[in-house]
């Protein structure tokens, strides 16, 4: 290969369309994407291979950094806590709690997770419907903050705490209208019908327990910041008239997650930097609602926010490669990568920005992205405009911090590698890249099967 | 496998068909590559232009350039493709 011999672009040829402009809209960036952080993007797949999951620590706080600042400029007490199922890896969580915020778990399992992570018994949160007896014990023991889902678990913490004599400090999970269908009221207690008082009762009658605060969690990717409003005042209702009724304020008011990311969802017409509330936004909705409550300003409780995809979807990238570009029988272009729904599982919910790696010209054509599974809905757009790019290309998908490192699948392929690239520009491995024995170690042969001749 | 002969291409890649009103973009190697084949230039002289003047490898191009006829055929801007 000489020096003056030219990039070459594969040739391509468009039809012009004199339709209705399409919905997909318009192409996936004008510039290749060659670094994140610094560090440039083809160097860290021929270290680490492809396909390859970066996160930048440095988005990450600054991504919290600002999130915290616009709740803490609009109301004086103020506490996040990492949602552990939206990306449980170790250096992630850290990074958080380095940060200041506390964990936020829904299993024994994520409760361990935190607990071998460092994180002190009494800034853990446990939500969610599935918490076993030993689980209870433990965090009762630890003085975790339990949030109470339904009235077994309630009767199952009544009972440990007259075993041992201890005091769990529990907050009730609270169903609300709050005017987004579908209505999230599968969790915890509902405040129109009359359940939340019930639970509330018993906790403050018995006085085996502490009841410390109130959570609600309206839904998820919240395209509105109002429902927030209304669910901030049912619950400082709540707290009033507790107080009213038993003197007793409660310390926190819990308002879960559920803020959008910057992810635009299926089907939308907009980008979601255009349409979705920003972190501001949902601040305002929640700070006013609390201030302009009856609750007695001189015991203000603690805002405590559970945030996970608006927080960590920006630092997330996933850096594949082309592994053949095909036509389907009516022509169309296909690309096929060797990234799989199976480690992209949030290509089943957004249209996932993807920039090309390499430079390319002004020149591009509608494709269809696969992933790399023998299976037929292994799908990673439907239809995005991107330059022509050659086998062995390389692209960066953008905004995959949440949800994808938590909910992959191991299927068909191993799960790749994760790196983090420190504020400092160095990168860490921080999960090594899948080896068969991570699969085959937990399988056992009965020994009647071991042998075979074929 | 020829090119109609009254399609019309220009310099920066426009092409008209005026068969069916059809209009297309390429871009600079499609340009370059249509007008080779429309001056029924074998497909190993294409190749070999393409080699010395690009980064690109034989396998490569052979592979785009199969692709490249297929969707000229299916766009009926051939001979084949047209009849």
């Amino acid at each position: 290969m000489t020096m003056n011999k030219l990039n070459y672009e594969r040739p391509i040829i468009n039809k012009i369309e004199n339709t209705m402009p399409n919905k997909i809209g318009g192409r996936s960036g004008f510039k290749p994407i060659t670094e994140i952080d610094g560090v440039r993007i083809k160097g860290m797949i021929s270290n680490f291979g492809s396909p390859l999951f970066v996160i930048s620590e440095a988005t990450i706080r600054k991504t919290y950094q600002s999130a915290y600042r616009a709740f803490t400029t609009r109301y004086p007490k103020v506490q996040f806590a990492w949602s552990y199922k939206t990306n449980y890896l170790n250096a992630v969580c850290n990074t958080f709690h380095q940060e200041g915020s506390w964990a936020e778990v829904v299993s024994g399992f994520e409760y361990e997770k935190a607990i071998n992570n460092g994180v002190d018994g009494r800034h853990i949160i446990f939500n969610g419907p599935d918490k076993t007896k030993a689980d209870l014990q433990k965090a009762i023991a630890n003085q975790s903050l339990i949030h109470i889902d339904h009235l077994d678990e309630y009767y199952m913490i009544l009972n440990i705490a007259e075993e041992t004599n201890l005091r769990p400090q529990v907050a009730i999970r609270v169903n609300m209208d709050t005017g987004i269908y579908p209505m999230w009221d599968r969790f915890g207690f509902n405040y129109e019908n009359g359940q939340a008082w019930d639970v509330l009762n018993k906790i403050m009658m018995n006085k085996k327990m502490d009841l410390i605060g109130l959570h609600a969690h309206i839904g998820t990717y919240m395209m509105e910041a109002e429902p927030y409003k209304i669910a901030a005042s049912k619950l400082s209702e709540l707290a009033v008239s507790i107080n009213k009724k038993y003197n007793h304020y409660i310390k926190y008011i819990d308002l879960g997650g559920g803020f959008a990311s910057n992810n635009t969802l299926k089907g939308a017409y907009l980008p979601a930097e255009d349409t979705n509330p920003t972190i501001d936004d949902y601040a305002e909705a929640i700070s006013s609602a609390l201030l302009n409550s009856n609750i007695d300003p001189d015991h203000l409780p603690l805002l405590i926010l559970e945030t996970g995809r608006a927080l960590i979807d920006d630092a997330g990238s996933l850096l594949g490669t082309v592994i053949t570009n095909k036509r389907d029988s009516k022509g169309a272009r296909n690309t096929v990568l060797d990234i799989g729904v199976n480690i992209l599982f949030t290509s089943f919910w957004y249209n996932h920005k993807i920039t090309p790696v390499q430079s390319f010209s002004h020149h591009i054509e509608d494709t269809k992205i696969y992933g790399p599974l023998c299976m037929n809905i292994d799908v990673i757009r439907e239809s995005i405009s991107l330059p022509p790019l050659n086998t062995g290309d390389n692209v960066i998908i953008h905004r995959v911090g949440a949800y994808n490192m938590t909910q992959w699948m191991q299927f068909i392929t191993l799960r790749p590698a994760v790196v983090m690239i420190s504020e400092k520009g160095d990168v860490n491995i921080i999960r090594e890249s899948e080896k068969i024995e991570a699969i085959t170690d937990y399988e056992k042969v009965p020994s009647h099967l071991k042998d075979f001749d074929l | 496998m020829e090119i109609n002969k009254n399609i019309a291409v220009s310099d920066n890649g426009f092409l008209f068909n005026p068969a069916t009103g059809e209009s297309y973009n390429l871009n600079e190697t499609g340009t370059e590559l249509l007008k080779l084949i429309k001056e029924n230039t074998p497909f190993e002289e294409i190749s070999k232009i393409f080699l010395n003047k690009y980064e690109t490898t034989a396998i490569s191009f052979e592979k785009d350039f199969q692709d490249f006829v297929e969707i000229l055929e299916q766009y009926k801007l051939t001979e084949k493709g047209n009849r």
